[in-house]
């Protein structure tokens, strides 16, 4: 399914993500990151498959990603996918 | 004798002698608040001078016009034993063309006197200064307190410039820096923001993280051995070395505790220790805040002690070796102990070795607390990008997730198991860490050499490359 409207979810506090998310036909993925060069390929895929996990395909999203861990990438990326997908 | 007042910062400049090629040096006691670094390179831009080479204590962000000077071709050499950030990412994308040598607070006083480094003028910001020069930055309204890092390059300089914004009638009583080195005093409006020289009551950290890593750093200290009756002892500003601070006086009030000295540059948190009678002393290279400004002014055992008695290392004996512990940070440290507090995990300059590795060199138990990762980078790497400290005077490392004592020390690591204290193996502590994180894709680096680091003994002890531009 498809993302219906805007959401975001998190902070940009240090060793936290912000995620906006918006309606789009494909999945788009924009990263910026303080540890892009170390793990830019490990959060591409996890925003991916979280994706997947909320059967998500088709949302714009931008990750202003401050250093989080997997887990809290995680349960951003979910809470986000959650609040665009509500009425 | 006719005093040695000017009416200008050009006058005094072109009676120096100052030029092209040269050396002038400034301190950093005025640290983020300091005016006069950059109105001395501008007036030395204008009068046309260039490759000049600049020695400075520290570099803050404040002092990013140094970097337009650069480009210009006026400055072509920099010194300093800590960079901050903003400053750093110049250099870092390799803005200087010579790689900055980076030396330590005691390594650069010491090269200074050895005449490995030689002066040919010393510009000294001064809070209050007379007509004969003799200056102190204990009162005016840019008091800043301690003058420590300014002593050597008073005392070795070719030509001495004090340039104040409190002058007063000579002679000023309990100067810091006597009229016998000075040779001109310029008096300007303002020599710094008092805003920026010296910050308000620093905070403890409320961050629970933080707060572990204090409560291990003091029991580590009471488990050592070297808590006792003249115990002496140093720390950092930042929130964990305080809450450490806070933690070990309550620990020394308790068992009633009366230790020798503290060291450093000093916060309100040290003087509250001098106080309540945790130590006899304090003796301060440097001021952090209002707190210690105040007391070195108003404290008889507040003492101002210079670079060179703080921690060099060819004084006939500096502080530093009468030390019993320090705390100090890091950006990482690697599994053999060495310690990186020069660049972040980008490889970006933003710090410097500072008194690091002066004190862990004469201190008998030093301390490195950091939190296992931040923003997602594990603290303990295989390799430090930067060896700012070496591992063989690193006794002990304290994260939240516990405490890795270096092989070298097993009677510390003895009696750290012995008070049930949560010792790790370093390797173990990493796996620890990347477990939580992942493991990092190690970086790329440049090819060009933009600072190297030279550690106390003067001798080179590691480099720094440059970080390839993005995109």
């Amino acid at each position: 399914m498809k993302v219906l409207k805007k959401a975001t979810a998190g902070t940009m506090e240090s060793s936290d993500a912000y995620i906006e998310i918006e309606p789009c036909d494909d999945v788009e993925i924009e990263l910026s990151s303080v540890v892009k060069a170390q793990f830019g390929d490990s959060i591409i895929e996890t925003v991916k498959s979280v994706l997947s996990e909320c059967g998500v395909t088709g949302a714009r999203v931008k990750i202003s990603d401050r250093g989080a861990l997997d887990c809290v990438l995680r349960a951003r990326v979910e809470t986000a996918c959650l609040r665009g997908k509500e009425q | 004798m006719k005093d040695k007042v000017v009416s200008s910062l050009r006058e005094a400049i072109i009676n120096t002698g100052l030029k092209s090629g040269m050396t002038v040096s400034f301190h950093h006691h005025l640290r983020n608040g300091d005016f006069v670094l950059n109105m001395v390179m501008d007036e030395i831009a204008a009068l046309g001078l260039r490759d000049i080479n600049v020695n400075a204590s520290s570099l803050f962000d404040t002092h990013k016009p140094i970097i337009e000077h650069i480009k210009n071709g006026v400055v072509t050499g920099l010194s300093a034993n800590y960079m901050a950030a903003g400053i750093g990412k110049a250099v870092s994308e390799g803005v200087l063309a010579k790689p900055v040598q980076f030396r330590t607070h005691g390594g650069r006083p010491s090269d200074i006197e050895l005449g490995r480094t030689p002066i040919d003028v010393a510009f000294i910001a001064a809070p209050t200064a007379d007509t004969m020069g003799n200056c102190t930055g204990k009162t005016g309204k840019s008091a800043c307190g301690s003058l420590g890092y300014a002593f050597p390059d008073a005392m070795n300089a070719q030509k001495v410039v004090v340039i104040t914004d409190n002058l007063v009638p000579y002679p000023l009583a309990n100067w810091s820096i006597p009229e016998t080195y000075v040779d001109f005093v310029v008096e300007v409006p303002e020599i710094g923001d008092p805003k920026g020289i010296v910050s308000g009551t620093t905070k403890i950290t409320r961050d629970p993280v933080g707060l572990v890593m204090a409560s291990y750093a003091a029991k580590v200290i009471k488990s050592s051995g070297l808590l006792k009756d003249g115990f002496s002892f140093q720390t950092g500003a930042g929130g964990a070395s305080l809450a450490a601070a806070k933690f070990l006086k309550d620990i020394m009030l308790k068992e009633n505790i009366k230790g020798s000295f503290g060291l450093g540059g000093i916060t309100g948190y040290m003087v509250e220790m001098l106080e309540a009678g945790c130590f006899e002393k304090l003796l301060d290279v440097q001021c952090f805040d209002l707190r210690a400004v105040e007391s070195i002014r108003d404290n008889p055992n507040h003492c101002e002690i210079s670079a060179t008695h703080y921690a060099s290392p060819s004084a006939k004996s500096a502080v530093v070796d009468s030390l019993d512990v320090v705390i100090l940070g890091a950006t990482e440290i690697d599994e053999n102990f060495n310690v990186n507090v020069h660049t972040d995990s980008n490889g970006y300059i933003m710090g410097g070795s500072g008194g690091h590795s002066d004190t862990a060199a004469g201190a008998k138990l030093t301390m490195i607390i950091a939190p296992m990762s931040r923003a997602r980078l594990p603290i303990v790497t295989d390799h430090v990008t930067c060896v700012s400290t070496p591992g063989r005077d690193v006794d002990v490392l304290v994260t939240q997730g516990g405490i890795a004592v270096n092989p070298a020390r097993a009677e510390l690591k003895q009696r750290l198991i012995d008070a049930h204290l949560p010792v790790i193996d370093i390797h173990d502590l990493r796996e620890k860490a990347e477990k939580m994180t992942g493991k990092p894709k190690k970086l790329s680096r440049g090819d060009r050499v933009v600072a190297d680091v030279i550690y106390r003994d003067g001798t080179k002890i590691d480099e720094i490359r440059c970080v390839p531009k993005e995109g």
